[in-house]
């Protein structure tokens, strides 16, 4: 596929990893913002031919992974005990929320339905007027326009089975949330491409200026990510902290000012609890007070308990680069993909299940044995 | 976070109306019908960034070439300014 | 009751010669059981096994034998590329493929729902016929259900099957040995694909069709070409290629290195993998097979093996290996590697 298969060369891959090879004179630790950077980086096996001395942190960049547990149990509500169909992405299936998930919800008889986009779940309430269809809008500023969308072409069409249920959260707050806390030891920022194409970048031209760290706008491919870190540690090496755009592809300055627009006419900004992390003032997005009859909260006004993480998780810590997986006592144990703990076992784009399908098995039979 | 993938813009059509602005992408040779609604500019022949059947950006083909000859220019401007890393 | 001419007439429901649709009745054992039977299936199926109308079936048989069961259960039913019907027949041909068997005679089991189109039921019956015909096996026994409706999926099929062994077929987890090439039979992924480009919510527009197919012929002309060189033989159906090869690390135990730059992917299924986020790895097939052949006929099995209708995209996507047993590693398309791992269950499009 064109603009695909390209940025998969195995040659100028080699090239860049030779580069990032020469350069590297010092230990840096990168924080990749985005799942998608997470699964590309593992997938394609690129954090072991890095140089030893750089170390990655997963960061928050998974919205599956940090909607709270009180909203996916309100999406269970809805769906078992309120009777409505609802519809979402297929990663967030398998979250589990104070007690279960939706897989399970699904299986014990609610109507979940999985979508690729928000808009099949609009023609679905269409052609259903008799279903009431929630949409689980889940997702960072690169799904926000498209949920915002889903509620403008519901309005148009004046369905009145249709709500969605927000969970969108922001990236610049949660990252000056990360950088401002005094354990935090990033060095280095590969910001998520997508987000940026409908956001831009000059959000973060004060983070990089404020907490003297370089950030680099980059992609999800291979030669995407290689040349984002090359330019990371080339800005460190060097003692540099500036914003540079590795993306330009499709990355502009501004972002998208339509899809920028979109999000603005439906949603306003409000303080979020992020899960494993907690409230992150000014890092979410609801519904206007004019679209208010979309917004499944006020539709079906119930009150769910606010759940905690648990006391074992250490979920937050490891978004925050504070502790590696393999600091958790659960992880590999108790806490697996088939039965996870936390949310960063449950989404692929997890940091403990992303470290559990690439060294799991191993480093755990081995400290098994010795145990 | 945020699954995209570039897809070609095949053919453009409106819907509700003529209010919204709807193209068949082509992903490799499957078809799926994405909103232009993010992307006013866009045109036949465009190759698109789509994300949950939405459009959200288009890519530049100028800049699509640079991620090629990054390390020559970064090996050119070394040449330009010799000893730079160890500063 | 109606009256005419001053005379009481009872008007009793009788049982209409034919319906449209699928009812209790048909599973009743009564007279629409009988007129199903006779005209959709009998009739079909006719052969010397089943013109006994008995209870079940005499077979003469002789040596080794193999023996299977499957079932049958998908949404939507009919497909890119086939229906349930031909699914059920190759699903347990190519299970005993897998063993080394000739299919030589099938049981069907049918449970129908109430409301299942009597159009539906007979384009799947014919898919079953056209299906054993090109196998060559012989369906001779079978039964048939009915549930009611909102009980089943419109319909359900088991199969068991038997056959003899192929005289030179050894084929076991066990016989895998450090060094065995891994060939799989052409391009993978294209069910799982097919199956979702139809499914609400997901749909696309693609010329991609499942990949149903039976596996024997390729079994037995490699069986017949390299005999105990074929040391374990499997087809890659629910959780695709990675889970299969997961499975024989957990019996043998032994590693596997696999190169995805060898594994063929039709373009266009690798595109609507792209877009809903799944890793073809993981994707069902209904007509992929893995062979693990030792080492020095590798190139020729292969050879083999694309000359076969049907196959000519069979490609070595790796070997066994004697370090990190119980894992599969990928070499990535940069040369990086990975943990393949099981699944915790069935692939999600995703988003992020």
């Amino acid at each position: 596929m064109k603009y695909l298969q390209e940025y998969r060369d195995p040659q100028l891959a080699q090239e860049y990893l030779r580069e990032i090879h020469r350069i590297t004179t010092r230990p840096w630790r990168i924080m990749e913002v985005c799942g998608g950077q997470t699964h590309s980086l593992v997938k394609n096996g690129i954090i072991e031919m890095l140089p030893e001395k750089i170390t990655f942190i997963h960061g928050p960049g998974c919205p599956v992974c940090v909607t709270p547990r009180h909203l996916i149990d309100l999406a269970i509500y809805l769906c078992e005990t309120a009777g409505v169909t609802l519809c979402s992405y297929g990663d967030m299936l398998r979250v589990p929320g104070g007690e279960k998930s939706l897989l399970s919800a699904k299986a014990a008889g609610a109507d979940v339905r999985i979508v690729y986009s928000p808009l099949e779940a609009v023609k679905f309430a269409a052609e259903h007027p008799e279903k009431e269809v929630v949409f689980f809008a889940v997702g960072f500023e690169t799904t926000a326009p498209a949920n915002a969308l889903s509620v403008v072409h519901a309005a148009r069409q004046k369905l009145e089975n249709y709500a969605i249920l927000s969970s969108h959260v922001l990236v610049p707050p949660a990252l000056a949330a990360i950088l401002q806390d005094e354990e935090c030891c990033i060095d280095g920022i590969l910001a998520a491409g997508h987000v940026c194409t409908v956001m831009g970048f000059e959000e973060y031209f004060p983070l990089a200026a404020a907490y003297q760290v370089p950030i680099v706008v980059t992609g999800f491919e291979p030669l995407d990510l290689l040349q984002g870190i090359l330019m990371t540690v080339r800005q460190l090496e060097r003692g540099q902290a500036i914003v540079e755009n590795q993306y330009a592809r499709v990355v502009q300055k501004s972002g998208n000012i339509a899809a920028r627009q979109a999000i603005a006419d439906v949603f306003k900004i409000s303080d979020r609890q992020w899960r494993g992390i907690g409230c992150i003032p000014e890092s979410g997005l609801e519904l206007k007070e004019a679209y208010a009859t979309y917004d499944a909260r006020k539709k079906y006004p119930v009150q769910m308990p606010e759940v905690n993480e648990g006391d074992t998780c250490i979920a937050g810590e490891i978004m925050k680069g504070l502790k590696k997986p393999f600091d958790c006592p659960n992880f590999g144990r108790n806490c697996k993909p088939e039965t996870p703990l936390g949310a960063a076992m449950v989404s692929s784009e997890g940091t403990c299940a992303a470290y559990y399908h690439f060294h799991g098995d191993a480093h755990f039979s081995s400290e098994e044995r010795s145990a | 976070m945020c699954l995209a993938i570039p897809g070609k813009v095949e053919e453009i059509n409106m819907i509700m109306d003529g209010t919204v602005r709807m193209a068949e992408v082509n992903f490799g040779g499957i078809l799926k019908t994405v909103s232009l609604e993010m992307l006013p500019e866009a045109v036949v022949g465009d190759y698109v960034l789509v994300h949950v059947g939405f459009a959200i950006g288009i890519v530049d083909p100028a800049e699509a070439e640079r991620v090629f000859g990054y390390l020559a220019e970064i090996g050119e401007l070394e040449e330009l300014a010799p000893g730079e890393e160890e500063k | 009751m109606a009256t005419t001419n001053g005379k009481v007439q009872l008007h009793c429901p009788v049982p209409k010669p034919e319906t449209e649709i699928i009812t209790l009745g048909h599973g009743s054992g009564g007279i629409l059981t009988n007129q199903l039977l006779d005209s959709g299936v009998f009739s079909l199926f006719q052969n010397q096994y089943l013109d006994e109308r008995h209870d079940g079936s005499v077979l003469r048989l002789n040596g080794k034998i193999a023996f299977t069961t499957d079932s049958f259960v998908i949404s939507p039913i009919f497909f890119p590329g086939g229906n349930i019907g031909e699914l059920a027949v190759y699903g347990t041909v190519n299970d005993l493929a897998m063993c080394g068997a000739t299919p030589e005679f099938l049981s069907l089991g049918l449970i129908l729902e109430e409301g299942l189109t009597m159009d539906d039921f007979r384009k799947i019956l014919t898919a079953i016929k056209a299906a054993a015909d090109l196998v060559g096996v012989e369906i001779v026994t079978g039964d048939t259900k009915v549930v009611e409706r909102g009980k089943g999926d419109q319909i359900f099929i088991n199969t068991t099957g038997i056959g003899h062994l192929h005289p030179q077929a050894n084929i076991s987890a066990c016989r895998i040995r450090p060094g065995d090439k891994i060939i799989v039979n052409g391009e993978i992924a294209s069910h799982g694909i097919a199956i979702m480009s139809v499914r609400e919510g997901l749909a696309f527009e693609s010329d991609i069709r499942s990949d149903t197919a039976p596996l024997h012929q390729p079994v037995l002309a490699l069986l017949d070409a390299f005999g105990e060189n074929i040391h374990c033989l499997r087809d890659a159906t629910r959780g695709g290629v990675a889970t299969v090869l997961n499975e024989i690390t957990r019996q043998c135990p032994l590693g596997i290195d696999i190169r995805e730059t060898d594994i063929p992917v039709q373009a266009s299924v690798a595109g609507a993998c792209e877009i809903l986020g799944l890793d073809p790895l993981y994707v069902a097939n209904e007509g992929k097979f893995l062979s693990f052949v030792a080492a020095e006929v590798a190139g020729e099995a292969l050879a083999l093996l694309a000359s076969i209708p049907g196959n000519s995209q069979a490609s070595i996507i790796g070997e066994v290996v004697a370090t990190h047993p119980g894992q599969v590693i990928a070499t990535s398309i940069i040369g990086g590697r990975r943990m393949v791992g099981m699944l915790p269950g069935e692939q999600l499009p995703r988003i992020c």
